[in-house]
């Protein structure tokens, strides 16, 4: 049984503006899905429709097998939702708010449990200070601790490092770590590629409400990503040697670099190159080798919708 | 820490949330413990200021109306007037706060039915204010004698009240999209209400066209019902007034019932 289970689903608000169209997603039981896309591409409607915050207007989501809207209190007790703004009660202490959480989401006191979460994400020490006092970083922290006070299965982060510093960011994809390792289903969405990158099991791109892909973070790179290798010339080559023009090869740096493009799933037997350059006399001086990231393989996707 | 890790597997949501329905409770109960000075101390220094001014300057050259001492006469109507604000005031910032903060977006993710939001919110709201009522009605005993006819109708009245007053208030505070919205209706429809619907006089000492056109107040009903329960004397028949007052409750119930249905200014 998928985490999430979403079909069809369909979000126009009242204004007119349609958020949503025909979603279908699986999200499977403990992995991390990085759900990207640009500023108003509809992932935060889909997460707030998941969590009960947004009605929509066509299709189904299922948590866990049961429905998010006729049966939202099994739902509601299973997901934990870290929101985007750091939208607290200033005037409580992070133990009350803490409390206030798990108690509102169903769940008897339970002091230990949550002493330890605020150990674990180094707030133990201020818990008894009020919300207002802490800083950015610290009230993020409150914000999970928050989602995780009920111990929920599915956990909705959306943009979690969104103006945090490195230290945090890294404490944080940690405890995401930690988090995937105890069985808890992680969905992400970040404006970071790199987070994606070095957190998701799976990646999905939303665009202008659309999900457009879902792949497996590896494949995705390896599918849709290319490598470049460059050589550097002892000698500028004036033009690409009609010899090798079968392998698409191209001339940079005023001829002092020959590059060779192909697509990263592609296997390539680089010493016949090198073996065909010799034949040629064309020597080279170094070479390296680059692969394009998931942040290229985004920004490729998206620029070709536009 | 969370999930597959604890009881999570084990854990069944109950069919009725009680621990949330108490932690709304618990967490607005605390925030009027916060603003203790305001929410208890002023209540009573206006009552105060009241009997100092009606009951003592202007009371003293008053005659007893409908047989009450004049100072008497006005406790009923100030504790009215106390359940009116307070409630309203409770309520709407309880459930505007969260939407003003963002923070309402726990509400909405949480396992809690909307019957149970209100039982948080409006229970919270209500209790605030009967406890401010009973400390007004102790203020009230320290300048007049007061003697209570009907005890159990007096507190069923003074519970029928405030819940009706929180539930309006909580209306108030999901219809409002500002602080100014918070204010207005209180201010210009509750306040003025409360004044010409017999808080501080009998209408009955009013000139026939003016008695008629306060009947048009709802305000008149709820204050005749309570004061009735004090001095078994009534503007209009106890029954009307208690059958305008349950009235009242059921149309503001209905009105928050509209609003979970529909999501109104709560969800998009």
């Amino acid at each position: 049984m998928n985490a999430i289970s979403i079909g069809g689903l369909g979000k126009r608000y009242a204004s007119g503006h349609v958020a949503l169209r025909d979603v279908d997603l699986q999200i499977r039981k403990g992995e991390i899905f990085a759900l990207l896309g640009p500023n108003g591409a509809g992932k935060t409607t889909l997460i707030n429709i998941v969590c009960g915050i947004v009605t929509p207007s066509a299709g189904h989501v299922l948590a866990n097998g049961h429905d998010v809207t006729r049966e939202y209190r099994t739902t509601r007790s299973i997901i934990g939702l870290v929101p985007q703004e750091l939208a607290t009660d200033s005037f409580e202490s992070v133990w009350a708010t803490v409390n206030h959480s798990r108690g509102l989401f169903g769940r008897p006191p339970n002091p230990r449990y949550v002493e330890s979460l605020l150990s674990q994400l180094s707030l133990a020490d201020k818990r008894n200070a009020r919300i207002m006092t802490l800083s950015g970083g610290m009230k993020r922290r409150v914000m999970i601790a928050k989602a995780l006070a009920h111990e929920p299965d599915i956990l909705f982060l959306d943009e979690p490092t969104a103006g945090v510093d490195v230290e945090l960011r890294r404490d944080m994809w940690a405890l995401m770590r930690r988090l995937r390792d105890q069985g808890v289903t992680i969905i992400l969405t970040t404006h970071y590629i790199e987070e994606a990158e070095e957190m998701a099991d799976r990646i999905g791109v939303i665009d202008r409400g659309t999900l457009i892909l879902v792949e497996d973070k590896r494949t995705l790179i390896e599918k849709l990503g290319k490598k470049r290798l460059t050589l550097q010339m002892r000698a500028p080559l004036p033009s690409v040697p009609r010899e090798l023009a079968d392998l698409g090869l191209e001339l940079g740096a005023d001829g002092t670099e020959l590059v060779f493009s192909y697509e990263a799933s592609r296997s390539i037997d680089i010493s016949a190159l090198v073996r065909r350059l010799a034949d040629l006399s064309i020597e080279f001086s170094d070479m390296h080798t680059h692969q394009s990231s998931l942040e290229e393989i985004f920004v490729n996707l998206v620029s070709k919708r536009t | 820490m969370s999930g597959a890790g604890s009881d999570t597997a084990t854990f069944k949501p109950p069919r009725f949330n009680k621990h949330g329905v108490w932690a709304i409770y618990k967490f607005e109960v605390a925030r009027a413990t916060r603003t203790l000075i305001q929410s208890l101390v002023t209540p009573v220094i206006t009552t105060s200021l009241y009997f100092i001014v009606f009951g003592s300057a202007i009371g003293s050259r008053m005659q007893s109306v409908s047989g009450v001492p004049y100072g008497a006469f006005i406790v009923p109507g100030l504790m009215m007037l106390t359940l009116f604000t307070e409630s309203i005031a409770n309520a709407s910032f309880g459930i505007f706060y969260p939407k003003f903060a963002g923070t309402i977006f726990e509400l909405l993710s949480a396992p809690v039915s909307p019957l149970e939001i209100v039982m948080g919110y409006v229970g919270a709201a209500a209790s605030k204010s009967i406890v401010l009522g009973t400390v007004i009605l102790a203020t009230s005993s320290l300048f007049v004698s007061i003697h209570i006819m009907h005890p159990a109708a007096m507190i069923m009245l003074l519970c029928l009240t405030a819940v009706t007053f929180s539930l309006f208030g909580f209306i108030i505070g999901i219809w409002a999209e500002g602080w100014e919205q918070i204010q207005i209706i209180p201010a210009l429809i509750m306040t003025p209400l409360t004044f010409l619907g017999g808080a501080f006089y009998s209408i009955d000492i009013l000139p026939p066209t003016w008695r008629t056109f306060s009947l048009f107040n709802p305000v008149v009903y709820l204050i005749s019902a309570f004061r009735w329960s004090f001095y078994g004397t009534t503007d209009v028949g106890i029954g009307t007034s208690l059958t305008f007052t349950i009235g009242l409750l059921a149309l503001c119930a209905c009105a928050v019932a509209w609003i979970f249905k529909t999501g109104y200014r709560l969800k998009s």
